[in-house]
């Protein structure tokens, strides 16, 4: 047998191993530390644009109208303001008529067609006015919005800078944005309708999916031997998470629609669509959370004499449920973004009230943006910027959700 | 009942707690235990020792059925508890197993308190009628499991924050809490240091009469000091079973004596 040589740690080739060493390793850490910065650009990029358009579409313009109202064709009693009265006073024409005297000819394309509602409402606040002039803030019309937010027609850009001039010009707060519904005038839009049909459509999707994922979660994990069904069965499900979702669609368009013929564009449909989509990525999300539960703590269970069913309900679900609602709600999260089976089973609908019920027409977030995307008007723009930061807004707060349940129900070892 | 080899004399005791005869335990294929037959007694502790995968915790874990939770694991032979065949299909395993309680290698506590801990066994079973009798039941239970005067003051704090003797001694207190007639320890110490060891090994002797106690150990001089019988497993087979003073002075085996004098294990 040969002697080894004694090593010698100091030599040449040694050091340049140690260097070597230490430049992987600082390679390797700027490598990491150049994807996080890339992707948190990103990130700032999306948000930043996001905000940028979309703030603006929480915004409306306004003009301070002067009503001088006992010199207005108005016919109505300070005394008896009811809704009936005020209802056949004609207001939008006496509106018309009081915007072109003190906004000139062009008044109808500067004020919204609706304005004349914001001069009802400060009748029916404060009845007095009606013996004297007042200054209301009226909505804008579409053109005028857009020229006096960014970028407008020429004639409008005219328009703003003349009002500007008198002063009468402001950017008000839109209400109506978080309370009205679809529409065909961006100036009148709102998300709340959508955000209704979203809310629905989630809890028929929760309601579904959850008792079921867990049940086959817990059964899959628990009781099923594990043989060649069952493999098959999982292999399914981990194949059905991976499903592109617009198959989905077709299967609800099918089954729920030409089958069952549940309501057409309904959140109950829409909901037991989605659940079929959530249901695995809850089963496999269950399933590891419940195998993370250590078998010592089933040991202890059963050797004091618990029963199955008292193992799993008592300890295996309580020390699990931290992870089945992360996984639950990062399922949801994905159905409350999805479009594509949404539109298959004619959600995509133009609905202007919100919907009722389950069974009522809606539409929800995501396909809101979508469709108001597709507008042809400019104003659509700053709208759909404005939905999809509500969408995620909603996504953030169930996010949260997750992270605040998580902490509460993890158990400290 | 197998006709007694001459390896495994000595091996019946009068008025036995628990008996196993000729029980052979599979893995699948794999045959883990050869045919056991051995008396466990009411009145003293007995220890199964034995190489690393001898099959003595394999045995222990067929006493209370513990093996049913292993889908590959197939039981035959007889192992009776005060004569009534334990794996006879009349027998109910949930039972069976309040009745023969369990100590584990890794302290397993609850995640809960210290009081539910305890608490848990007699709630499921039904032992407390009201909440002043489940409180007498834990008091007990701690007392005898040596722990009360270190957590009395602090019943409702997590179980798993206790130091890792006190967390078996928790689990020696919730096995007792269920008032079983066995009681099976599987290594219940090689997870402890030397102090909180010693503290387990003296619980072992005030439990002892009031119990069968059975403990799985890897170490000899634990057996030597905890039991009063002792039984030598190897590769799957009982190799020899006596009074444990005999079995480590005058052992009757030649791999009975090889391994205590540390040729191999």
């Amino acid at each position: 047998m040969s002697t080894r040589n004694p090593t010698d740690w100091k030599s040449e080739a040694m050091r340049k191993r140690i260097a070597g060493r230490y430049a992987a390793e600082r390679r390797f850490k700027f490598a990491g530390l150049f994807a996080v910065l890339l992707s948190a650009s990103f990130l700032a990029f999306l948000l930043i644009t996001m905000m940028g358009n979309g703030l603006r579409g929480f915004t409306r313009t306004e003009i301070a109208l002067k009503v001088d109202f006992p010199a207005s064709p108005l016919l109505l009693d300070p005394k008896a303001i009811t809704d009936e009265a005020l209802a056949n006073a004609n207001l939008p024409m006496v509106t018309g008529t009081v915007a072109k005297e003190a906004l000139g000819e062009k008044a109808d394309a500067l004020l919204s067609p609706t304005a004349w509602i914001s001069i009802r409402d400060a009748i029916k606040a404060d009845p007095t006015i009606l013996s004297r002039t007042a200054t209301i803030s009226v909505p804008a019309s579409t053109g005028l919005d857009l020229a006096a937010k960014s970028k407008g027609s020429p004639e409008m850009e005219a328009e703003v800078a003349r009002l500007k001039q008198q002063g009468v010009l402001s950017t008000g707060l839109n209400l109506g944005f978080l309370t009205a519904s679809d529409g065909t005038d961006p100036t009148q839009v709102g998300v709340w309708g959508a955000f209704k049909g979203s809310l629905l459509t989630m809890l028929v999707t929760l309601i579904l999916s959850f008792p079921v994922g867990v049940a086959t979660a817990l059964y899959l994990e628990e009781y099923a031997r594990k043989n060649w069904w069952t493999d098959i069965i999982e292999v399914s499900i981990n194949n059905l998470a991976a499903v592109p979702s617009i198959i989905f669609g077709l299967l609800g368009l099918s089954i729920f629609l030409n089958l069952a013929h549940l309501p057409r564009s309904a959140a109950l449909v829409g909901g037991m669509t989605l659940a079929l989509m959530t249901m695995p990525v809850i089963v496999i999300a269950g399933r590891n959370a419940i195998k993370a539960v250590p078998p010592s703590i089933r040991d202890a269970a059963l050797g004091i004499g618990a029963s199955p069913v008292q193992v799993v309900f008592q300890h295996v679900l309580p020390l699990a449920l931290p992870g089945i609602l992360t996984g639950t709600i990062i399922g949801m999260a994905r159905a409350l973004g999805e479009t594509a089976p949404l539109l298959m089973i004619g959600m995509r609908a133009f609905i202007a009230t919100p919907p009722g019920g389950i069974t009522d027409p809606a539409t929800v977030l995501p396909v809101q943006i979508f469709l108001w995307s597709d507008e042809v008007s400019k104003g659509f723009v700053e709208k759909t910027s404005a939905a999809i930061i509500v969408l995620l807004v909603f996504l953030l707060a169930m996010n949260g959700l997750a992270i605040y349940l998580r902490n509460k129900f993890e158990t400290r070892w | 009942m197998t006709p007694m080899t001459e390896e495994q004399t000595n091996l019946t005791i009068d008025n036995p707690k628990m008996s196993a005869r000729d029980v052979k335990v599979f893995y699948g294929e794999k045959q883990a235990i050869k045919g056991v037959s051995i008396d466990v007694g009411m009145d003293h502790v007995t220890a199964f020792i034995g190489p690393s995968g001898c099959g003595k915790s394999t045995f222990l874990r067929t006493l209370n059925r513990m093996n049913d939770t292993v889908a590959s694991a197939r039981v035959e032979g007889e192992i009776t508890l005060d004569g009534e065949n334990i794996y006879a299909p009349s027998m109910d395993v949930v039972q069976l197993r309040a009745r023969v309680g369990m100590v584990f290698q890794k302290p397993n506590p609850f995640p809960k308190s210290i009081y539910e801990n305890i608490a848990y066994g007699p709630r499921i079973h039904g032992l407390a009628a009201s909440k002043a009798d489940m409180d007498v039941i834990v008091e007990k239970s701690l007392r005898r499991a040596g722990l009360w005067d270190e957590v009395k003051d602090r019943l409702h704090d997590s179980g798993t924050a206790l130091s890792g003797g006190q967390q078996q001694r928790l689990c020696i207190g919730r096995a007792i809490a269920v008032e079983p007639e066995v009681i099976l320890m599987d290594e219940p110490c090689s997870a402890l240091d030397p102090i909180a060891t010693a503290k387990i090994e003296e619980l072992i002797h005030e439990l002892r009469g009031r119990y069968a106690i059975v403990i799985v150990t890897h170490n000899m001089q634990q057996a030597a000091r905890v039991s009063q019988r002792t039984a030598f497993f190897h590769l799957g087979d009982l190799v020899e079973y006596g009074v444990t003073s005999d079995i480590f002075t005058n052992p009757r085996q030649e791999r009975t004596k090889d391994y205590i004098t540390g040729r191999y294990g």
